[in-house]
């Protein structure tokens, strides 16, 4: 599968890799520097596997300083650079080209401050997601953003895509959360934007590094907001006869006035699937199954599951289901957040990430299973119910390469779907490659052309990352 | 002096086309309640948002809403309190302490990030602003975000133009998310504290499951002769009953909370939220962020070296309203010498033009950073014809 094409690599910069990682070895310990086929072979994609690309070289700084001098470098020697957290991209934000340096954050793992009484957190880049909230649950706080892949997907990453989670509906995506970072620009120039306090002097710098996925500079530490967690929360299951049922209920929540913590959805394909894998107790006689979550005292938390439940029966909810226990609500998450992983154990999958306004939903539910079905395939839903974000999961055998560009095209009809209906291409995961070539079916020319003036305000060279998030076609560098 | 009134999104772009080439540079204007924020224009020609009004998208299910740029905020508060729903960001009203007459808009709202107390929990109006649509200094139409609240497709320039004050380009129409109105609200009020300690119970409250959604304190002198500790629950009226009580115990050392409600409660918000205790005076007016435990301590330096300077706190200590003497630089070098070990930032919100024009305004950034302020202002206005000059002197 090579659908998406990537930049044809330099021969300029294959011909000069010798004298490239000799100058690289001036700048950063031995140990920092990969060079090896072996050793490169992890870094050659990310989550997005159909694709691969074995880079030039590896770079694992420690400081911000050795990431500044080998910025500075890349750009003297004019080689293209890819910013790497973990590795976990769904969309192929860093996936390498062979003549590039990947220059990864794994290494800066520190917590390097936590000030509970102004409520942040200062980390390196490096630091997994689930890694903050590690180190402040003692105290009874916690970092809200919450993609599935928080294990392991770093904080650096979660800048870069601007990521979302399952619990963004109350508390936001990575930009409200993230109050300052230090930044390394192309140049080596490092950069300090926001800090400790709520908003920046002068242009919000900050809301357009977010999601930017590493075209602007490599952040290497990061300020971010730590909350104090509710007493309790308790998530609930409701099965639904029907899809339409259940996204009803979901608006009628929303206009009773209650934004519950989490909203999550699962069709029946996703039910199945999850329930194999995790156990968790899901109802299999319905048609789709909503997962809310509550918070609160234990008081508060049966109040307003009284009125989501009251909600839920005018909308014909056949199951209600109440986790008893800590292990009980955490076996309901473990099916949710293991829904890309199960369903990876029956079949290959692509999983796409549209969103589309909430109201659209079953026009689009019944659409995407048409498409799907026009290619033969199956797809199974999970998404983010209170805020539209879509998770398709495409079901192919990625050894069956018609197989493979028909699920391929299967995604991007569905991505195309989204944008018709008034919604966007990608609500958290990022353009990457993958996305890059519909960027037009969402913005015309003069909006794309404005995207590219702001980016080539960091790198008029196309360096940073470049075969990411624009069409290579009609690309603009001042 | 000109003033361009266009009603379509394509006679905005019409105008710009025609200012450009001449480099005939412009006012962007909503109501014209926010004036005087920023450095003093000296420009001849305006262009108004006046004639671009109406709400374009309610969809209080999706909990989104849309608007051209010159809509009153009136407007779409009132559409959205007939659906029981809210903007979430409590946006401040100029009016008192510019003393401005008029009608604020939705678009200056987006333009200028205008926040209030509800910030420090629900996010600022860049949280919530999750599309525009606008016009460039080349007179095109762009178009940033949409009407969805989960949106990572491209880089995000709503967020560098909310917050821009018009110098990137002449919103036509802003949409953003909303949230629906608080069943009951009540706020907790403390009495006599020293700054220090209001901000120590608030950094506790706001470091407590109890959500208070606003949280402020009032030194002696500004609401009456006693400083005052609020904090602000907004809920269902069994958890604000349930949460008054926890709060009151986890702060029991600071002593018994009075409870207001209603009127009372909302007529003391909208003070510090509009800044009003400094209304009508002839003081300077600044607004320092930073770091909420690092407010009484800029405040009580600023208070040592500008006798007669009055300040408050809001969002938990981290917002400080500074009212000085306008006289000589308006405090400008006592305040940022002050904040300079600290951290964080001021922006002179009020003072004579004379005062504006050889102040920094907004503190000036490192030197990378005032490039690529440089360089945004002129990939979006190339001829540099947009507010020229209102948040930075050359840009």
């Amino acid at each position: 599968m090579s659908a998406i094409a990537f930049p044809a690599p330099d021969a300029g910069i294959l011909a000069r890799r010798e004298a490239i990682v000799a100058g690289l070895a001036r700048l950063v310990p031995p140990q920092a520097l990969i060079t090896s086929d072996d050793e490169r072979r992890p870094y050659e994609t990310d989550a997005l596997t159909a694709y691969r690309r074995l880079p030039l070289a590896v770079v694992l700084p420690s400081t911000t300083q050795e990431v500044a001098a080998v910025l500075r470098f890349c750009l003297e020697q004019g080689v293209p650079v890819i910013p790497r957290g973990s590795g976990t991209s769904l969309s192929g934000g860093a996936i390498p080209q062979e003549d590039a340096v990947v220059i990864g954050v794994s290494k800066m793992n520190r917590i390097l401050e936590i000030d509970y009484a102004n409520r942040i957190a200062k980390v390196q880049a490096g630091v997994t997601n689930l890694a903050v909230t590690g180190a402040v649950s003692a105290e009874g706080f916690f970092y809200a953003p919450d993609p599935s892949s928080q294990l392991a997907c770093s904080i650096g990453g979660n800048i870069g895509m601007n990521s979302g989670g399952a619990h963004c509906l109350k508390y936001g995506v990575t930009t409200n959360n993230v109050l300052g970072v230090t930044m390394v620009m192309l140049d080596g120039s490092v950069v300090e934007i926001g800090g400790g306090h709520l908003d920046s002097p002068g242009y919000d710098l900050l809301g357009l590094i977010n999601g930017s996925e590493g075209q602007l500079g490599i952040v290497t530490e990061a300020t971010v907001r730590i909350l104090r967690a509710a007493e309790g929360a308790r998530p609930v299951l409701f099965g639904f006869p029907s899809s339409e049922q259940a996204g009803a209920a979901v608006a009628a929540i929303i206009g009773a006035g209650i934004i519950p913590v989490a909203m999550e959805f699962m069709d029946k394909p996703a039910i199945e699937i999850c329930e194999a894998f995790a156990k968790a107790g899901y109802p299999m006689d319905c048609g789709a199954l909503l997962i809310i979550e509550v918070e609160g005292s234990d008081a508060e938390m049966d109040a307003q599951l009284a009125r989501i439940v009251a909600i839920a029966r005018e909308h014909g909810v056949t199951t209600v289901k109440e986790s008893k226990s800590a292990m009980e609500a955490a076996a309901i998450w473990k099916g949710r957040k293991s829904a890309f992983g199960a369903t990876g154990r029956i079949a290959d999958y692509i999983c796409m990430d549209g969103t589309i306004p909430t109201g659209q939903l079953p026009l689009v539910l019944r659409r995407m299973d048409e498409i799907v079905k026009s290619y033969g395939l199956r797809v199974a839903n999970v998404f983010h119910a209170g805020d539209g974000n879509l998770h398709p999961l495409i079901l192919y055998n990625c050894n069956d390469p018609v197989e493979a560009q028909k699920a391929e095209d299967a995604g991007m009809d569905i991505l195309k779907l989204c944008v018709e209906v008034g919604g966007c291409l990608t609500g958290e995961h990022g353009v990457g490659i993958e996305k890059r070539d519909l960027m037009t079916f969402q913005f015309n020319e003069a909006d794309l052309a404005q995207q590219m003036r702001v980016r080539a305000v960091f790198d008029t060279g196309w360096l940073l990352n470049p075969a990411k998030v624009f069409p290579l076609e009609g690309r603009i560098a001042a | 002096m000109i003033v361009h009134t266009p009603t379509t999104e394509a006679q905005a772009c019409a105008v710009v086309k025609s200012v450009v080439d001449n480099r005939v540079p412009l006012v962007l204007r909503g109501g014209g309640t926010r004036e005087g924020f920023g450095r003093p224009a000296q420009v001849a020609s305006t262009l108004s948002s006046a004639g671009l009004t109406g709400i374009t998208l309610y969809e209080p299910a999706e909990m989104v809403i849309a608007a051209r740029a010159g809509t009153p905020l009136q407007v779409v508060q009132e559409t959205l309190a007939e659906r029981g729903q809210m903007l979430p960001f409590e946006p401040m009203d100029h009016r008192p302490l510019f003393g401005s007459d008029g009608a604020p808009t939705i678009g200056a709202v987006a333009a200028c990030n205008i926040s209030g107390p509800r910030r420090i929990n629900a996010g600022a109006a860049r949280d919530s602003l999750i599309g525009v649509r606008m016009v460039n200094g080349r007179g095109e139409m762009v178009k940033s975000g949409g009407r969805v609240m989960k949106n990572v497709t491209g880089l995000d320039l709503v967020k560098l133009v909310c917050g821009s004050y018009g110098t990137l380009g002449f919103l036509t129409e802003v949409t953003f998310r909303v949230l629906p109105k608080p069943a009951e609200i009540t706020t907790l009020q403390w009495r006599g504290l020293s700054d220090a300690e209001g901000v120590a119970l608030l950094s506790s409250a706001l470091g407590s499951p109890f959500e208070p959604m606003a949280a402020a304190h009032l030194p002696a002198g500004l609401a009456g002769e006693e400083a005052l500790t609020l904090l602000r629950l907004e809920n269902f009226p069994d958890s604000i009953e349930y949460r008054s009580g926890e709060l009151a115990l986890l702060l029991g050392e600071y002593g018994v909370p009075d409870k207001l409600e209603g009127e009372h409660s909302a007529a003391l918000w909208r003070h510090i939220r509009d800044a009003a205790f400094f209304a009508g005076t002839g003081e300077a007016v600044w607004r320092l962020s930073l770091k909420p435990t690092d407010g009484p301590k800029a405040a009580s330096a600023i208070g040592r070296t500008l006798p007669g300077a009055r300040w408050f706190y809001d969002w938990g200590g981290g917002l400080v309203w500074l009212a000085v003497s306008a006289d000589g630089n308006a405090g400008a070098s006592a305040i940022r010498a002050a904040l300079k070990p600290l951290g964080g930032h001021a922006t002179l919100v009020r003072a004579p033009d004379a005062v504006r024009a050889v102040v920094d305004v907004f503190q000036r950034l490192s030197e990378p950073l005032m490039r690529v302020t440089a360089g945004i202002k002129k990939s979006f206005d190339p001829a540099g014809i947009f507010e020229p000059g209102r948040m930075y002197a050359g840009i």
